[in-house]
C-alpha cells in the first residue's frame, strides 16, 4: 500500500515537473528564441544555396582520388 | 598523449561557367592561386617516397611519382606552417604538418580549410571568363566516385602489423557512429537509403590491402614511414570521412591515438571480431537509430555502441594510472557520446557531423514540405562542406552559434603562418620562413638547402619528434645565414 502511494506521488511529481517545464516562462522564451534562430538559419540557407540545384548536382562529377 | 599525427584531405572541386579545360588544370589553377605561396617555390623532395611498399613484406608493381622540376613546382606548394598544399590526381589536397595531439590536429586542419578558402577567393578573382570555383571538404560526388581523407599515425615498428590490423578492424567498422560526416542517399546500387552516417562506408570492399583507389581496404598496408623505418611505422588510415565539426575530428583522432597507444602497451581488446565486417560497416552506416546488432565471430550479437564501448573500457583500464589531461578529456567525451548515441543521437546536434547535418536537413524538409530526394537537399548535403564560409552551411551553423567549438579563430589564423612546436614540422616551417630563398626542396623527412659553391646540402629529419622548437630554436635563432645554420647543425 505504502509502495503504491509512493508510486502515485512520484508520478504526480513527474507530472508537476513536466507542467513546470512547459509553463515556465523562461523555458518558453528560450524555446521561442531557438525556433526563431532556426527560422533565421533556414532563411539564410535559401539565400546561399546554389541556384539551379538540380543542374549543379547533376554536373558535380569528380574523378576518384587518393 | 605521446603520439604524432597528421592528416591529408583531398577536396572536391567544382568549376562553373567557362572554367579551365580539364579537372587537373582546374586543380593546378586553384593551388597556384593561393596568395601566400613562397616566391622561391622550393621543390617537393620525392626521394624517400615509395607508396608501393607493402607492410606485409613485398613491393607492388607500379610507377613511382617523379615529376620534372618545373612540373614539380607547379603541383607542390610547401607551407610555412610545415604543411603541404598540392595537386593529387585531379584534386587539390592539403596535408597538415605533424602534430602531437588531436586538438592541434583540429587546429591545423581548420588552418587548411582557410588556406583553401583563400585559394578559392583568389582563383575566382583571377579567373578567365565567368568561371567560378567551389571547394568541398567531403568525400563523394554521390555518383560512385570517392576522394580520400587519410590519417597518419606514428606507431612503434615493434608492433606486428597483423596485430594492428586485427585489433583495429572492429574499431574502424564502428567508429563512424561518432566520426561519420553524414550523407544523403547511397553510392551503391543495392542498399539505397535516404540518409546515412558515413560518406565513405559505401566504398570499402576488402579487409586488408595496398589499394586506395579501387577495391578499397579497411586496413591499408602502405609501408612508407617518412621516418626511420627500423623504429617507426606510419600507420596510414584511409577508412575515415573528412569532418567539418571540430569536436568530431577531435574525437575521431583522439580515440584512435589512444587505441594505438594501447596496442603499443599491449592492452588488447578481445572478443569483438565481427562475422562480416564489410557488410556490417555498410549496415551500421544505414542504421540511424543505432539499435541494430551485428554478429560477432564468437556467436553473440552486439551493437556498434557496445563494440566501441569495449575499446573505451579497455582504454579506461589501460590509462587508469597514467592519463594526462587530454587523455582524460577524450575518455570522458567518448563515454558520454556513446551513451548519448545509445539513448538518442539527436542530443549530439552541436557536436557530431552526421547528427548536425541530419538535424539541419530535417528542419529544412519540415519547413519546405519537400522530400529527401529534392535536389535542394542534395545541394545542402554538398554545401554543408563548402570551405567558402559565405556559402558553407556548416559555417552558417557556426556563425549562428548552433555548434560547439574547441578552438578560437585567432589560433586558426596563427596556424596558417606558424608550424606546430613539438615536431620536425617546426624546423621545416621555420626554415621555409627564415631562409625561403635558400631552401631547394623539402619533404616530410628532409630539408635541402642551396649551400655555398652551388652544392645542395641535405638535412635529414628521420625522427618526427626531433626538430621541435625546444631542440632547434637556439640554432635557428643564432643562424643568420644558411651556411651558419648548416655549420651549427654540423652538415
Amino acid at each position: 500500500m505504502a509502495k503504491q502511494d509512493q508510486k502515485r506521488s512520484t508520478k504526480k511529481e513527474v507530472e508537476k515537473k513536466e507542467d513546470e517545464v512547459t509553463s515556465n516562462p523562461e523555458v518558453i522564451e528560450k524555446g521561442k528564441k531557438l525556433k526563431e534562430e532556426m527560422d533565421d538559419l533556414l532563411d539564410e540557407i535559401d539565400d546561399v544555396l546554389e541556384e539551379n540545384a538540380e543542374e549543379f548536382i547533376k554536373n558535380y562529377v569528380q574523378k576518384g582520388g587518393e | 598523449m605521446n603520439g604524432i599525427v597528421g592528416s591529408e584531405t583531398e577536396f572536391g572541386i567544382s568549376v562553373r561557367g567557362e572554367g579551365r579545360p580539364d579537372a587537373v588544370s582546374n586543380a593546378v589553377f586553384l593551388v597556384n592561386s593561393y596568395p601566400y605561396l613562397l616566391p622561391a617555390s622550393p621543390l617537393w623532395d620525392y626521394e624517400n617516397e615509395n607508396p608501393l611498399l607493402d607492410a606485409r613484406g613485398f613491393e607492388a608493381d607500379g610507377e613511382r611519382e617523379r615529376p620534372r622540376s618545373d612540373y614539380n613546382r607547379l603541383l607542390n606548394k610547401l607551407l610555412i606552417n610545415g604543411g603541404r598544399f598540392y595537386v593529387d590526381g585531379a584534386h587539390p589536397e592539403y596535408s597538415t604538418p605533424e602534430c602531437t595531439n588531436p586538438l592541434e590536429l583540429v587546429l591545423y586542419e581548420k588552418a587548411g580549410e582557410r588556406i583553401l578558402e583563400l585559394a578559392v577567393d583568389f582563383a575566382n578573382r583571377r579567373k578567365q571568363g565567368d568561371a567560378r570555383f567551389s571547394i568541398y571538404k567531403n568525400n563523394t560526388d554521390h555518383k560512385g566516385n570517392s576522394y580520400g581523407y587519410h590519417e597518419n599515425y606514428l606507431v612503434d615498428r615493434s608492433v606486428p602489423f597483423e596485430q594492428l590490423a586485427s585489433q583495429l578492424i572492429p574499431f574502424f567498422v564502428t567508429r563512424q557512429i561518432y566520426a561519420g560526416a553524414g550523407k544523403v542517399g547511397s553510392d551503391t546500387k543495392s542498399g539505397s537509403t535516404h540518409y546515412q552516417i558515413s560518406q565513405r562506408a559505401d566504398f570499402f570492399e576488402v579487409l586488408i590491402d595496398l589499394n586506395t583507389m579501387a577495391k578499397r581496404p579497411i586496413i591499408n598496408t602502405r609501408d612508407e614511414p617518412h621516418a626511420d623505418g627500423t623504429r617507426y611505422r606510419r600507420f596510414h588510415v584511409i577508412v575515415g570521412d573528412a569532418n567539418m565539426s571540430e569536436v568530431t575530428t577531435y574525437l575521431k583522432v583522439g580515440t584512435l591515438m589512444l587505441v594505438l597507444e594501447m596496442i603499443e602497451k599491449g592492452c588488447l581488446v578481445k572478443g569483438v571480431d565481427l562475422d562480416e565486417p564489410i557488410r556490417s560497416m555498410r549496415e551500421i552506416s544505414r542504421d540511424l537509430t543505432l539499435k541494430e546488432k551485428y554478429r560477432l565471430q564468437r556467436g553473440v550479437e552486439w551493437s556498434a555502441v557496445e563494440i566501441q564501448r569495449s575499446y573505451l573500457e579497455a582504454a579506461e583500464r589501460c590509462f587508469a594510472e597514467s592519463a594526462d589531461a587530454m587523455t582524460q578529456d577524450i575518455l570522458r567525451r567518448w563515454r558520454r557520446v556513446l551513451n548519448q548515441l545509445e539513448e538518442e543521437p539527436a542530443q549530439l546536434g552541436r557536436e557530431i557531423d552526421w547528427v548536425i547535418k541530419k538535424g539541419l536537413i530535417e528542419s529544412y524538409i519540415e519547413r519546405k514540405g519537400c522530400g529527401w530526394k529534392d535536389s535542394r537537399i542534395a545541394m545542402m548535403d554538398l554545401q554543408y562542406h563548402d570551405v567558402n564560409r559565405e556559402k558553407g552551411l556548416y559555417a552558417a551553423l557556426e556563425r549562428g552559434n548552433h555548434l560547439d567549438r574547441l578552438i578560437e579563430e585567432d589560433a586558426i589564423q596563427h596556424a596558417q603562418e606558424f608550424p606546430p612546436e613539438g615536431t620536425r614540422a617546426y624546423f621545416r616551417g621555420t626554415c621555409l620562413r627564415n631562409f625561403s630563398k635558400d631552401v631547394y626542396a623539402a619533404s616530410w623527412a628532409t630539408v635541402l638547402f642551396h649551400g655555398s659553391n652551388g652544392v645542395i646540402k641535405k638535412v635529414p629529419l628521420m625522427d618526427p619528434r626531433r626538430g621541435s622548437k625546444a631542440l632547434v630554436s637556439p640554432i635557428l635563432e643564432k643562424a643568420k645565414t644558411v651556411d651558419e645554420l648548416l655549420s651549427l647543425l654540423a652538415i
